[in-house]
């Protein structure tokens, strides 16, 4: 508001820090006791380590299968969101270019669906998933994705649309181009802010989400990150030594992608929720 | 063209509009395609994923199936009776979940505004301040429930130890009261950043010309906030009230990695009830009737909450 740095903005200031320091205490406590060994947590959880040690690291990781969780959260989230990307886009830009009953009708459909919880259409879903055969399998988990994700990125995709003019791409038809060529050549370029925001949206959820991939994936070797972090608090209860080791390694690349994109995220969550 | 069909014979006019028919049916089903083409993927999922299973849904709810045999057994509306009549543990969870989404709301929006008020302050640190306020939202949060239990556990206890804060030394999980504020605290932890980020995107919107004009006229800060600024940006609350809502109300990952329902069930939410009664207890039928039931609860209150604040916005 006051544009000049006064003593007051000053003051403010030195609160924000404060206040941003202990949001961060949990991480210092994490980061710190991952390298301890068990006996040294519990005589002080709060001290810096002695002695770094790696070790609890090393062991987590076979534990885990890190690469192996990190491999199928990754394969399962890319898939996803790329599917995400091409169906809600595809059908989001020919409803709005089809104004009509039918589109009206439709979009209201695929937006109203957004106050289901996922509570309520799980447990049917495990028995057809059975029957169509996609259960404990890392494509029948995709398509899944695909179901869940398409109402909120068609809803913003619909919304962007409407944005852009129509000229440019009238002008391609009268010069031959196809719907599929006008729409990918000329449309998706086009619409690349809001594929941003769709893309980290579905990133943060998919990538952390943890009761579709419980109830989907039962195979060890399918496990997601969440997944394998869940079972090895199920058997190596209050081992806290190695526990915050692994809760460091699962965390560790959602920050790291956050940090290098932060500016995008921030603002495609922005984006995305003033929509 | 009409004047060119006129000349023709009447024979060769038939064959023309016949030609034209063709060609306009030709045209009307080549677009109905391309329809098919671009929205049908998006259906096609859609419809399977989410909307056959919620249907098959309200008809397990009339039966008592179990998950694994294949006989489904109607039995009307027993369910539904058992859930009101018969079920203290259901009824504790969404009392649970109820009384955790108006604190966890509450709370997380009070920090989440209070941020964006210091952060659109002319700060010199106000990027960095701005990613580390995000960064807990990016945890997902079965991750950050087993992180919280470290903290509560084992680090407020030291900290308690070397400040002898009485806040710090308190049962915190193992207690009922605390085990509540757990949950609480862990949430706005994980929420607040996301709702400082919308409701930072809309002060910006705020024209600080009228900000500047009100001053001049001797308007306190106080009043600067609550006459002009909070009504101008009323959709913002909108906005983060429905997100906040839906959030706690479904809250599951968290719950269950923080407190597991304990202790003695007394933070079970209701996502968690579900879930136990469906693939714990292989009682599907009554888990779907729960499940409709919580659909119902979930859409009656955030049409309501939307319809209420949108009315406060028009009469703003």
């Amino acid at each position: 508001m006051n544009k000049g740095y006064t003593k007051g903005t000053f003051v403010l200031e030195i609160i924000a820090i404060m206040l941003a320091l202990i949001f961060l205490v949990p991480f210092y406590f994490v980061l710190i006791n991952s390298v301890k060994g068990f006996s040294e947590i519990l005589i002080d959880a709060a001290a810096l380590p002695k002695e770094i040690l790696f070790s609890n690291y090393t062991k987590v990781w076979d534990i885990l299968s890190f690469q192996d969780a990190f491999l199928n959260s990754l394969i399962i989230t890319v898939f996803s969101i790329a599917g995400i990307v091409v169906i809600s886009s595809m059908a989001a830009w020919k409803m709005v270019r089809t104004p009509g009953r039918l589109s009206k009708i439709l979009f209201i459909f695929f937006v109203s669906a957004m106050v289901i919880p996922f509570q309520t259409v799980m447990i049917p879903l495990m028995k057809l998933g059975g029957t169509l055969g996609i259960m404990n399998s890392i494509p029948g988990i995709v398509i899944m994705y695909f179901g869940f994700g398409v109402s909120l990125s068609l809803f913003l995709y619909h919304g962007f649309v409407k944005t852009i003019p129509m000229e440019i791409e009238e002008s391609a038809r009268v010069d031959g181009c196809t719907q599929f060529g006008v729409f990918w050549r000329i449309v998706f370029p086009l619409l690349k802010p809001i594929t941003v925001t769709v893309i980290i949206l579905n990133t943060l959820w998919i990538w952390n989400d943890y009761l579709l991939p419980l109830l989907v994936l039962q195979d060890a070797e399918l496990r997601t990150i969440p997944l394998a972090t869940s079972s090895f608090f199920a058997q190596y209860t209050k081992q806290w030594d190695m526990g915050l080791a692994a809760l460091v390694l699962g965390i560790a690349p959602i920050i790291v992608f956050f940090l290098f994109l932060q500016k995008h995220i921030i603002k495609g969550i922005a984006a995305g929720s003033i929509k | 063209m009409s004047a060119k069909a006129n000349t023709n014979t009447l024979a060769t006019k038939e064959t023309y509009v016949k030609q034209q028919i063709q060609t306009s049916k030709k045209t009307k089903l080549k677009k109905a395609l391309g329809y098919a083409a671009f929205v049908g993927p998006a259906i096609l999922f859609f419809i399977l994923i989410q909307i056959i299973p919620f249907f098959m849904g309200v008809y397990y709810s009339f039966t008592s199936w179990n998950g694994v045999s294949s006989a489904v057994e109607w039995v009307g509306l027993d369910n539904y009776v058992k859930i009101f009549t018969d079920d203290q543990k259901f009824f504790n969870s969404f009392l649970f979940t109820t009384k955790f989404m108006f604190a966890a709301v509450l709370i997380s929006n009070i920090i989440g505004f209070g941020f964006a008020l210091l952060l659109n302050a002319a700060l010199k640190t106000k990027n960095i301040l701005r990613t580390v306020f995000f960064i807990p939202n990016v945890i997902g949060g079965l991750l950050l429930g087993f992180i919280w239990q470290f903290i509560f556990v084992k680090g407020f206890a030291s900290i308690g130890n070397m400040t002898d804060i009485g806040f710090f030394k308190l049962p915190w999980l193992g207690d009922e009261a605390t085990a509540f504020w757990g949950i609480v605290i862990v949430f706005a932890w994980q929420i607040s950043g996301y709702m400082m980020v919308i409701y930072i995107a809309a002060l910006q919107g705020v024209d600080t010309s009228l900000l500047e004009a009100a001053k001049m006229d001797g308007a306190t800060n106080w009043s600067l906030l609550t006459k002009i600024i909070i009504p101008l940006i009323l959709p913002a609350f909108t906005i983060c009230f429905f997100l906040t809502i839906s959030m706690a109300f479904k809250i599951f990952d968290l719950n269950l990695s923080l407190t597991g329902g304990g202790p003695f069930n007394s933070t079970e939410s209701v996502a968690i009830n579900i879930y136990q009664e469906a693939f714990m207890n292989n009682r599907y039928g009554l888990g779907t009737a729960k499940s409709i039931l919580f659909f119902i609860v979930v859409a009656v209150f955030t049409t309501l909450q939307v319809t209420f604040t949108k009315k406060k916005e028009v009469e703003a």
